[in-house]
């Protein structure tokens, strides 16, 4: 029987992780591990053309070769070849163009699928690609959203007018705003928010099996989303839901870029079905870079007005959002995850946004670590410092004066969010201790007077961001078509020990150790009794996983709500074993006792071991101790935070250096902050990888240049410094453990630090932007253009 | 086919190989040795280190035949049963790892690190680990879990 212990304080403590043991030891199971046997091996034809007629595919001469057992084209595969599916058409009129797993009639990006072979093992698959007969009749490749929504354009989508997907307008009346006051300040800037490339480290693998024993194909696959990913494929693949079990074995980082029901794992499972035998796929990293979705992509047209004395008034914002050549899952939906933080942290009278979505020759946009709201946060901290210098107003000064202050929560914000709760005045003074602000400023004002060639910047964030996803009637209200709600399930076995079984979908968060701590806190058992069972259909069938910073935001309602259940439901049991009602007991540290009569004392292991006996329970009790709860959250979630960035800049060369990072987050009550500070050490890596380092390119012609990880860079540990993280808590009010998200928080709040930091340095030289990355090129040329602007 | 004996984790595999096999899938594949992974395509990432006659090595930049006669160590014999190795201890400890999938490789390259230099500086540590990504950590606990393990090993005083 278990122990029980004083668990007053789980939450909250630094515990190590219960995932490490096997990881450290190579005890993992990534998809990729998994053969089974007669497996027939899944290769891709994969187009080397952005934008062409597909006149022939014929997979004849592939057929004959050693070990081959298949081949087909789209035609050939028929009613088979289910269309990738998107969820989220954003207005009435969204054009989703058919998005076939092979496409038949043309091609629309580099690495579009045309044919698949199959071989009894991976090299055979691979070496008969070469002999599928492709003819390719180029067209034009439209690789440039202002070109693409230019009159004129090649189509992407033959059949479409234009290049657009949708105009979503939300209106906003900001002109007449601005009408009102007569010492109106504009200021007016473009920026551009590059296309990047999850480039998670496990690359993507997906394994189908019809199963023999029962109609059930499992499916194995290295995604973020488990349980939606059975919705879709039913959805399209028209095998029964019940019939399919969606298995997300160790799964090595996602970032988005699983979040994703993709072409491949389509593919794999209907070949399998069709075959049945086992079908594995595995890509390799050139594939990735080309297959997988990529992330961001905007160009970004934004005006902030203010009095002259710096009083926001209002923010305009016009969009355009690279979908790529198809739509994936909520391809269309990324930029309105955007929509709402525009106007962040700061109150202002009038908002207006509108949003164009454009079809490219290029692979398809979709999620990557902060899916929106990165890009709006950096648009919005940029363009408030562009507005500080244009009233001549220190940056932070200027963002005191218009942000929502501690005592005005809840707050209901001009694009109609409301925040419960907040402190920015006690993040940024933390974070301005910790950093030595005035100190730097001080430094900064001397290498200025002394014309030092290497300038010193200070670079300012504070954000907000909207996560959690989120109330179900809200998405609802968006044209998203699913919901929020998060499931778990608390079974207490016959040994005392507990099954947590929950709808989240862990891949590197900690979720075993972090929900383990949740329940061991409310049940009094230990952590280590604690097992949680995820990522599998069929042991955990119902959930809607993990992406937008959601799990513990909404997943840990779930879990406190399923184990309050469990003491309600163990509650009778106890009483009739104690002889004495139900109201006369209380329940702590594991265990019911009697009021007033601490002698008498039951824990929940000997319940659950009498409930499985079912000698001696009152009548009318069921033979089980279980709780179970799906909680659809009330709001949103809204951590916020701020982050300075002390950015030393070579005037001469342009090259860059983060000199020191710091940031403070508020992410509410926090479960596990080892966990919480991993997240934000992750996301500020993503981010300022963004500001200084990554972008994924296409050339004229829509090749992608930056394919491999030798030509795209993701930051090695050489790359960047250590950070200095702090937090403040200001617990949610909507959320019952008074937690937010802070799975993307580093991601968002960095990118836009990095950059207001190597323009503050350069601004006396007349710079007011850097194009992302930060390369010494594109850093260079900036000084270059102020100089030639000023001569 | 080609023969190669070569010793992995302290055990003498005999095998017939093709030559253009890579040293990682025939660890993967032929011996099962699935703890070791692969990142990449073009030798960048550094997820399939390991240790060949006790140095780092990548194991998709080497063709299994090049690896006849020697001693290898993966992630999968640093340690034996329950036992943890002073870099996995440190790496658990300091929260070094998130998905894990970088993991093994940048354990293998901390230990050959540490062998060659067992009290690096954090520039020291942050070079000598720059072939290996890591996209979840950042590397902020990675270089924790390298100084800390340093320090469980006696090099730092
Ligand atoms: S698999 Fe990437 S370096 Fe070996
Ligand atoms: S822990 Fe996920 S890649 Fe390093």
């Amino acid at each position: 029987m278990t122990d029980t212990l004083d668990t007053s304080s789980v939450i909250g403590r630094p515990l190590r992780r219960k995932e490490d043991a096997k990881l450290l030891h190579g005890r993992t199971n990534w998809t990729d591990n998994i053969q089974l046997p007669g497996t027939l091996h899944m290769a891709i034809v994969r187009s080397p053309m952005a934008h062409a007629k597909v006149t022939k595919v014929d997979v004849s001469e592939a057929l004959k070769q050693p070990n081959v057992v298949a081949a087909y084209n789209a035609a050939e595969l028929g009613d088979l070849n289910s269309v990738v599916p998107c969820v989220w058409p954003v207005t009435d009129d969204t054009v989703m163009p058919p998005f076939p797993a092979l496409t038949g009639d043309k091609v629309r990006h580099v690495g579009d699928c045309v044919a698949v072979v199959l071989a009894t093992d991976a090299a055979s698959a691979e070496d008969a690609l070469a002999y599928v007969d492709v003819e390719y009749e180029p067209l034009p490749a439209v690789v440039n959203m202002i070109d693409a929504i230019s009159p004129g354009s090649e189509l992407v989508h033959g059949d479409a007018t234009n290049n657009t997907c949708y105009v979503y307008d939300l209106g906003g009346g900001y002109e007449d705003e601005l009408a009102k006051h007569s010492d109106v300040v504009r200021v007016k800037r473009r920026f551009v928010n590059q296309r990047l490339i999850p480039a998670f480290m496990e690359p993507r693998a997906v394994v189908a099996a019809p199963m023999g024993m029962s109609d059930e194909i499992t499916v194995w696959t290295s995604t973020q989303i488990p349980h939606v990913l059975r919705v879709l494929l039913q959805l399209v693949t028209g095998i029964p839901e019940q019939n399919l079990r969606i298995i997300a074995p160790d799964v090595g980082g996602g970032f988005g870029g699983k979040l994703q029901c993709y072409r491949e794992e389509i593919l794999v499972t209907q070949l399998a079905r069709k075959l049945g035998r086992p079908v594995k796929w595995n890509e390799t990293r050139s594939e990735d870079m080309v297959a997988t979705h990529h992330g961001r992509d905007q160009i970004q047209d934004i005006e902030l007005a203010a009095t002259k004395d710096g009083k926001f008034i209002g923010l305009k914002v016009d969009l355009l959002a690279n979908m790529g050549g198809y739509l994936q899952i909520i391809t269309p939906g990324i930029p309105l995850l955007g929509m709402f933080m525009y106007p962040a942290i700061y109150k202002m009278d009038a908002y207006q946004f509108q949003c164009t979505g454009v079809f490219t020759n290029s692979t398809p946009t979709d999620a990557y670590r902060g899916a929106g709201r990165p890009e709006a946060t950096f648009a919005i901290e940029r363009i408030v410092d562009e507005m500080a210098a244009e009233l001549g107003m220190e940056p932070m000064e200027l963002r005191t004066k218009n942000w929502i202050e501690h005592h005005e929560f809840p707050f209901t914000t001009v694009a109609g969010l409301t925040y419960d709760t907040g402190n920015y005045e006690a993040a940024t003074a933390k974070a301005m201790d910790m950093f030595g602000y005035h100190e730097l400023r001080a430094e900064q004002k001397a290498r200025r007077e002394s014309g030092d060639p290497v300038q010193l910047g200070i670079g300012i964030s504070t954000f907000t961001e909207m996560c959690g996803l989120a109330p179900s009637r809200t998405l609802g209200a968006l044209k998203y078509a699913a919901g929020g709600w998060e499931h778990c399930t608390i079974r207490l076995l016959p040994s005392g020990k507990v099954e947590l079984v929950t709808g989240t979908s862990p891949h590197g968060q900690g979720h075993e150790t972090a929900w383990s701590q949740i329940a061991s806190e409310i049940l009094g058992i230990p952590v280590d009794d604690i097992d949680v069972i995820h990522s599998d259909t069929g042991r955990s069938p119902y959930g809607m996983d993990t992406y937008g910073s959601r799990s513990l935001a909404v997943g840990g309602q779930a879990i406190k709500k399923a184990a309050d259940r469990v003491i309600e439901n163990a509650r009778p049991i106890a009483a009739h074993q104690l002889e004495c009602s139900a109201n006369d007991l209380e329940f702590a540290n594991g265990a019911f006792s009697v009021k007033g009569d601490p002698e008498k004392t039951v824990t929940l292991g000997a319940l659950a071991w009498a409930a499985f006996a079912a000698h001696n329970l009152p009548d009318g009790v069921e033979p089980m101790i279980s709780g179970e709860a799906t909680v659809d959250p009330e709001d949103f979630s809204y951590p916020h935070g701020t982050h300075l960035a002390a950015m030393e800049v070579d005037t001469e060369t342009g090259k860059v250096k983060l000199r020191k990072y710091v940031c403070v987050d508020d992410v509410g009550n926090q479960v596990n902050p080892m966990i919480v500070e991993g997240q934000v050490h992750g996301g500020l890596a993503q981010g300022i990888g963004q500001a200084l380092y990554e972008g994924a390119e296409y050339d004229s012609d829509g090749n992608l240049l930056t394919a491999s990880l030798a030509d795209y860079l993701i930051p090695s540990a050489a790359d960047l410094p250590s950070f200095e993280t702090g937090s403040t808590v200001t617990p949610s009010t909507t959320h019952s453990l008074g937690t937010k998200g802070v799975g993307e928080a580093g991601a968002i709040a960095s990118t836009p630090a990095i950059i207001n930091g190597i323009v503050d340095a350069l601004r006396p030289m007349g710079v007011t932007d850097v194009l992302m990355p930060a390369s010494p090129q594109n850093v260079w040329r900036a000084i270059q253009a102020a100089k030639g602007a000023s001569a | 086919m080609q023969h190669i004996t070569v010793t992995v984790d302290g055990t003498e595999y005999q095998s017939e190989v093709e030559p253009r096999t890579l040293l990682v899938h025939w660890l993967r594949e032929g011996l099962g040795k699935v703890g070791t992974v692969v990142g990449c395509d073009t030798s960048n990432c550094g997820a399939c280190t390991i240790l060949v006659d006790g140095q780092s090595v990548k194991s998709c930049s080497m063709l299994a035949v090049q690896a006849d006669g020697c001693e290898i160590t993966t992630i999968q014999g640093l340690s034996t049963g329950d036992d943890w190795h002073p870099v996995q201890t440190a790496f658990k400890e300091c929260h070094g790892l998130q998905c894990g999938y970088c993991t093994p490789g940048m354990v293998m390259s901390t230990v050959d690190l540490l062998t060659e230099n067992p009290n690096p500086t954090e520039e020291e540590i942050r070079d000598g680990i720059h072939g290996n990504l890591c996209r979840c950590t950042g590397y902020h606990n990675i270089v924790k879990s390298v100084k800390y393990a340093a320090d469980l090993m006696g090099g730092s005083k």
